[in-house]
């Protein structure tokens, strides 16, 4: 790094070192690594850009940095996967996250795009959650589903005169972009609807009681046996929803929301389904607001 | 500078940060509030609970955009993907300006998230102030940055911190969130007096101020926002308030958050300082035997308000 910051790409090497060291993974007892990544000691390089003073050295002045950085990122992971880290425990948690955040550093604006790349890493890299990574990717991508489903856009619905204008053969409608559907190994929304349970009553526990332990503190939610099931992750009225499909219903929704005619959804359904059960999905979709014009 | 460029030329009073714990209170019992101050990177999405929540705000109260993450002093380009939502929300709110930080937080893209402090260099404050120009010429509303609390200081640095803040706002021809609570932080723990940051910015671009709570640590100030404001910030609140004149001030309050009506009570205390700065206006220098007694006639009509 230049010595002086005279122009645009001196300052843009200036963060880029700065940025380097915050986002480092932090050493043991959660402080700055005492080397850097080339084998000289930390101090000497925050010596050479952070000013000491009076109280603190550079490299105790870099570390608040570095140390708030991670507690940050981490509170939010928390925040956002409450299901795997019931899956994985806090210590296995901790360290996914941090392999996570490494390879795949905040790229957005916002806080809320923070695991958007977790299902693809635990995939890539089933070290961190062995021996449960196929339940591991399916919470995250259930997780990711529903910050999905929180904040993201509504499109508007189609309406009857959509149905009537075009032919089944040549009309092709969307899924709201708020809805995710999967196809689970393992009955994940009940698990996280039981971990949120969980967590609701420590919450409750822990306003109630200011010494020991409690019941709801200590009670662990067994992780879930195999069980295929279709869920779509929704919301109704602005509130977030789990919805169970029959496979049937699942390819439809599948097949629309992958582009094909109405007529090609509805044949990938499969021969078991009749018009009325069809009418019947159609009717409630319809209600939920679930299908919405292409773009 | 009760209305000015900087602020859309508003007179807006005392506001709080609209923060989640606070919705149902304030949606069901619909408080009174100068106006509420809200992180418009948490609206800043497609749709769901939060446009939802804003709407209903917007029906009942006047609202102002602070963001956390245009990071002005970043050596990257503005995100166009970025600028274009937040213009989005900017229409929605009809925010009469829009405040961010004076700092950078990313590069090549990654962010950190965090309000990193500037080295106060004059290429840093060049570029810095062409990136606020850029921003508020798309987004046509006008901009306060605001000064944030340090922790580091760096070799590199050929100012002081308030007059690179100075050189920044007077190259951009913008405005000032002055954070007195960021001030007193950052003055502790880089050992320099307060009174003269106060007294070296150009008071006529402060459109707005913020107060806040701190956490003192053995060698170095956090600023945490989870405490009441300490004294010590009252007073340069008071001192900023006499340079500038009565200016829309708000409370931070983010972690450990109280009741919505601890945090709005803890806010009108300003009411205090700014009749002290009317009457000031009003009478000169034979303000200060008055002030007390004006102050305290003005507090309890605040409460009556909100409570009404």
């Amino acid at each position: 790094m230049p010595a002086r910051l005279d122009s645009t790409s001196d300052l843009r090497s200036f963060q880029r070192l700065m940025k380097d060291a915050v986002v480092r993974p932090l050493g043991p007892g959660y402080r700055m690594q005492k080397r850097w990544r080339d084998g000289r000691p930390m101090a000497d390089v925050a010596a050479g850009f952070v000013r000491p003073n009076d109280r603190l050295t550079a490299f105790e002045r870099l570390e608040i940095y570095n140390r708030m950085y991670w507690f940050r990122i981490i509170d939010s992971f928390h925040e956002d996967c409450p299901g795997l880290r019931a899956v994985l425990g806090d210590r296995k948690f901790d360290r996914l996250a941090v392999a996570y955040l490494t390879k795949h550093p905040s790229r957005s604006f916002t806080l809320r795009n923070l695991c958007s790349h977790l299902e693809e890493f635990i995939r890539a890299e089933p070290r961190w959650t062995a021996p449960h990574t196929a339940l591991a990717r399916e919470v995250a991508r259930f997780e990711w589903a529903q910050t999905m489903g929180f904040d993201e856009a509504a499109r508007p619905v189609a309406q009857p005169a959509d149905f009537a204008r075009t032919e089944p053969g040549r009309l092709r409608l969307s899924l709201q972009p708020y809805i995710t559907l999967l196809e689970l190994a393992y009955p994940v929304d009940r698990f996280v609807i039981a971990v949120k349970k969980r967590d609701t009553l420590r919450a409750e526990a822990s306003n109630a009681t200011t010494s020991g332990p409690t019941a709801a503190r200590k009670r662990r939610v067994a992780r879930p046996r195999r069980e295929r099931c279709w869920v779509a992750v929704h919301r109704v009225d602005n509130v977030l929803y789990y919805k169970r499909l029959e496979p049937a219903a699942y390819r439809i929704l599948a097949a629309l929301r992958d582009g094909q005619t109405l007529a090609r959804a509805v044949m990938a359904g499969g021969r078991g389904v009749t018009p009325a059960q069809v009418q019947d999905w159609f009717a409630l979709w319809a209600k939920l607001g679930w299908l919405c014009r292409r773009k | 500078m009760p209305a000015n460029a900087f602020n859309g030329r508003t007179d807006y009073g005392i506001g709080i940060g609209l923060r989640v714990p606070h919705y149902a209170h304030i949606l069901e019992r619909k408080p009174v509030v100068d106006w509420f101050e809200i992180i418009s990177e948490n609206f800043m999405c497609g749709g769901g609970r939060p446009l939802e929540v804003l709407d209903r705000i917007l029906e009942q109260y006047r609202v102002v955009q602070h963001g956390v993450s245009l990071y002005f002093g970043s050596a990257d380009k503005p995100d166009r993907e970025h600028l274009k939502r937040l213009k989005a929300l900017v229409k929605r709110t009809k925010t009469p300006w829009i405040s961010d930080h004076l700092c950078w937080g990313s590069v090549d893209g990654t962010y950190t998230h965090d309000l990193l402090p500037m080295p106060y260099t004059h290429a840093a404050a060049k570029r810095t102030a062409e990136k606020i120009r850029q921003v508020r010429d798309y987004l046509e509303v006008p901009i306060c940055v605001e000064n944030v609390s340090s922790y580091a200081e760096f070799h590199a640095s050929e100012m002081t911190e308030w007059e690179f803040l100075t050189e920044v706002v007077e190259r951009a021809d913008c405005g000032i969130l002055l954070d007195v609570n960021n001030i007193y932080v950052s003055s502790k723990n880089h050992a320099f007096n307060p009174y003269d940051y106060l007294n070296g910015v150009p008071h006529h671009r402060v459109g707005q101020m913020h107060i806040a709570g701190h956490t003192k640590f053995e060698k170095y100030i956090l600023d945490t926002h989870d405490h009441p404001v300490l004294d010590p910030v009252w007073q340069l609140y008071a001192h900023a308030t006499r340079l500038c004149g009565v200016t829309a001030t708000l409370l931070e309050w983010d972690d450990r958050i109280p009741s919505f009506n601890e945090v709005h009570d803890e806010a009108l205390k300003a009411n205090t300082f700014i009749a002290e700065a009317h009457l000031r206006q009003a009478y000169g220098g034979q303000a200060s035997t008055v002030v007390k007694a004006k102050a305290a006639q003005r507090q309890p009509r605040a409460r009556r308000a909100r409570a009404s």
